[in-house]
């Protein structure tokens, strides 16, 4: 009988001690994740004005260095905006004009004007901003990186 | 305790080589704590004052530097030893586990400390390995996000990273290593051969600690911080151009103890190489003390003479196939994989994969068959596989990759 009542107590003892131990967690991982991080924002904060449609010939890549990407204008006159994140491990991209890609200086990925993978080991075409174009202005929306499995004309923005 | 145990080329001091360079280590770091600034705007300018204007400044940083490299590998080489010595049965299992804890926590420790100078290549080495982390399925991405504390590097990562880097890793190396010494001394010490009698304890000549182990690891303490000294000195603290989220240098390489990893990453597709294979050699090393041996012997390198010449053939094997591999893949197979026309997840991970665990097999039977192999030897002759093809691997991520992670020389690097 005593045995028993002994067993019972301690064992409300060690449940008291786990949910302490939950509730200090939860203390703490809720303590940690309010901490202020980049802004999401809201909205207008993150669409960037890039400029005119006349600004950029077609065929022709501006980098934006402030909003993390380049704006890539189409040989058919659309526009799309990409992340200048490698896809495979992050690295920035950079555009080679004479050699018409963006050539991955960790890995050695290539991408085409419109991101796609012209040789690995990236798994994935280039992610995109989507691209607004108001009375001939043209907007990007940073706020959010598109994922994508291959170039597809619907993806650009046209005029 | 036993003279035996005292032989220097039974351990090479190494353990009390990975305590003297962790002292060293908490010492430097003690001092930086009271100039580093966590920020990503202070972080580079306050290593550029520690190292231009304060005095001994550069030596502080270069002595933890090379601290913080020779510990990953003395630590390294430490359990080599211990495996190759066979000191992981019956009693010493609990503490290979506390071991690899240990490891893990001095690669940890030393990864969060690779961001804090904020530099080019702590900046694009961080983002590498956190993106390989993005490949894990499942938790990666979230994973990611709370090392970050973002989506990318920035304030909470540097905060983040310092936090962990001086007081979280520090304590929980501190508290871990105590117990790690303290299994050692409930193992009875370190382990030594077995002696030509049945009772190897009582035939054992005895010798008091103090002075003759005390004056040995005295001596090996002493040398290690001279060691470090003059490296640091000769050497110091590499520090870059500050970093730069716009231009990636090229090549971007991660900190050398992960560019084995990395190498795996040229040769395939992410998910194997920073998921299935860290898992496959996790649980295999992790498994080493419970595996079914033919006998528990230990003390003596290799097991025996025909252990090191199963080891030797081991090592020659992967000395060769390794480099093997990876000209292959870079000359013959090229960019698109085994089968250019089926998805990179086959082409580039499934098939490479399954040749390279054919090929593992493959060794097994033969050092079983043809050698006739023990339960014991054969596992050393594994474990001697992995790790002579893991080195091989991040001696090509070190001096053979250049722009572009191209192969080439050492010196056109």
């Amino acid at each position: 009988m005593k045995k028993d009542r002994r067993k019972f107590l301690s064992r409300i003892l060690q449940a008291l001690g786990g949910l302490a131990v939950l509730e200090a967690t939860w203390v703490a991982a809720t303590f940690l994740g309010s901490r202020r991080g980049k802004a999401p924002s809201d909205d207008g904060a993150n669409l960037r004005i890039a400029g005119p449609v006349e600004r950029f010939e077609p065929g022709s890549v501006t980098a934006f260095r402030d909003g993390e990407f380049y704006l890539a204008r189409l040989q058919d006159g659309g526009f799309l905006a990409l992340h200048r994140k490698c896809t495979h491990l992050g690295c920035t991209v950079p555009w080679i004009a004479d050699e018409q890609r963006f050539a991955c200086p960790c890995h050695a990925s290539a991408f085409d004007i419109h991101g796609d993978v012209l040789s690995s080991p990236a798994p994935r075409p280039l992610d995109l901003f989507s691209v607004q174009i108001e009375n001939g202005i043209v907007k990007v929306d940073t706020t959010k990186s598109i994922r994508r499995g291959r170039f597809e004309p619907l993806q650009a923005t046209r005029v | 305790m036993p003279v035996e145990a005292l032989r220097y080329t039974l351990t090479f001091g190494l353990g009390g080589m990975s305590l003297v360079l962790l002292l060293l280590l908490m010492g430097t770091g003690l001092l930086m704590i009271f100039v580093y600034e966590p920020s990503p705007e202070r972080a580079y300018a306050s290593i550029l004052v520690m190292q231009q204007e304060m005095l001994f400044g550069g030596l502080i940083r270069g002595v933890h530097y090379w601290s913080a490299n020779l510990l990953i590998a003395v630590a390294l080489l430490h359990m080599l030893r211990v495996f190759l010595t066979g000191a992981f049965h019956g009693l010493r299992r609990s503490n290979w586990l506390i071991g690899l804890g240990l490891l893990f926590l001095i690669l940890v420790a030393a990864f969060t400390g690779y961001l804090l100078p904020w530099d080019q290549t702590s900046y694009w080495a961080i983002t590498i390995c956190t993106e390989m982390l993005g490949y894990v399925p499942g938790i990666g991405t979230a994973i990611q996000r709370v090392l970050l504390g973002g989506a990318e590097i920035g304030p909470a990562t540097v905060i983040n990273f310092y936090a962990a880097h001086t007081s979280i890793m520090p304590i929980l190396l501190v508290v871990l290593m105590t117990y790690h010494f303290w299994r050692v001394r409930i193992a009875g010490g370190v382990v030594v051969p077995p002696g030509p009698g049945d009772h190897p304890e009582a035939d054992a000549e005895y010798v008091p600690v103090d002075p003759h182990l005390l004056l040995r690891e005295y001596v090996v303490m002493l040398v290690v911080i001279a060691s470090v000294l003059v490296i640091a000195i000769l050497f110091g603290a590499p520090l870059g151009e500050p970093a730069n989220a716009g231009v990636s240098p090229n090549p971007a390489k991660a900190p050398w103890y992960f560019l084995g990893f990395q190498e795996l990453l040229l040769h395939f597709h992410p998910l194997f190489a920073v998921f299935i294979v860290p898992l496959l050699i996790a649980v295999a090393v992790i498994s080493v003390p419970f595996l079914k041996y033919d006998s528990e012997q230990s003390g003596t390198w290799f097991l025996s003479a025909a252990g090191r010449r199963i080891a030797i053939v081991a090592a020659t094997t992967a000395l060769l196939a390794t480099p093997l591999w990876i000209l292959a893949d870079e000359f013959v197979v090229g960019p698109g994989g085994w089968l250019p026309n089926s998805s990179p997840l086959i082409s580039n991970g499934l098939l490479p994969f399954m040749a390279l665990l054919a090929g593992i097999v493959a060794f097994y039977a033969v050092l079983r068959k043809k050698f006739a192999a023990s339960m014991n030897e054969a596992v050393q002759a594994l474990f001697v596989l992995f790790v002579v093809s893991f080195a091989v691997l991040t001696a090509t991520g070190v001096w053979f990759r250049g722009s572009g992670m191209a192969l080439v020389w050492p010196w056109q690097i």
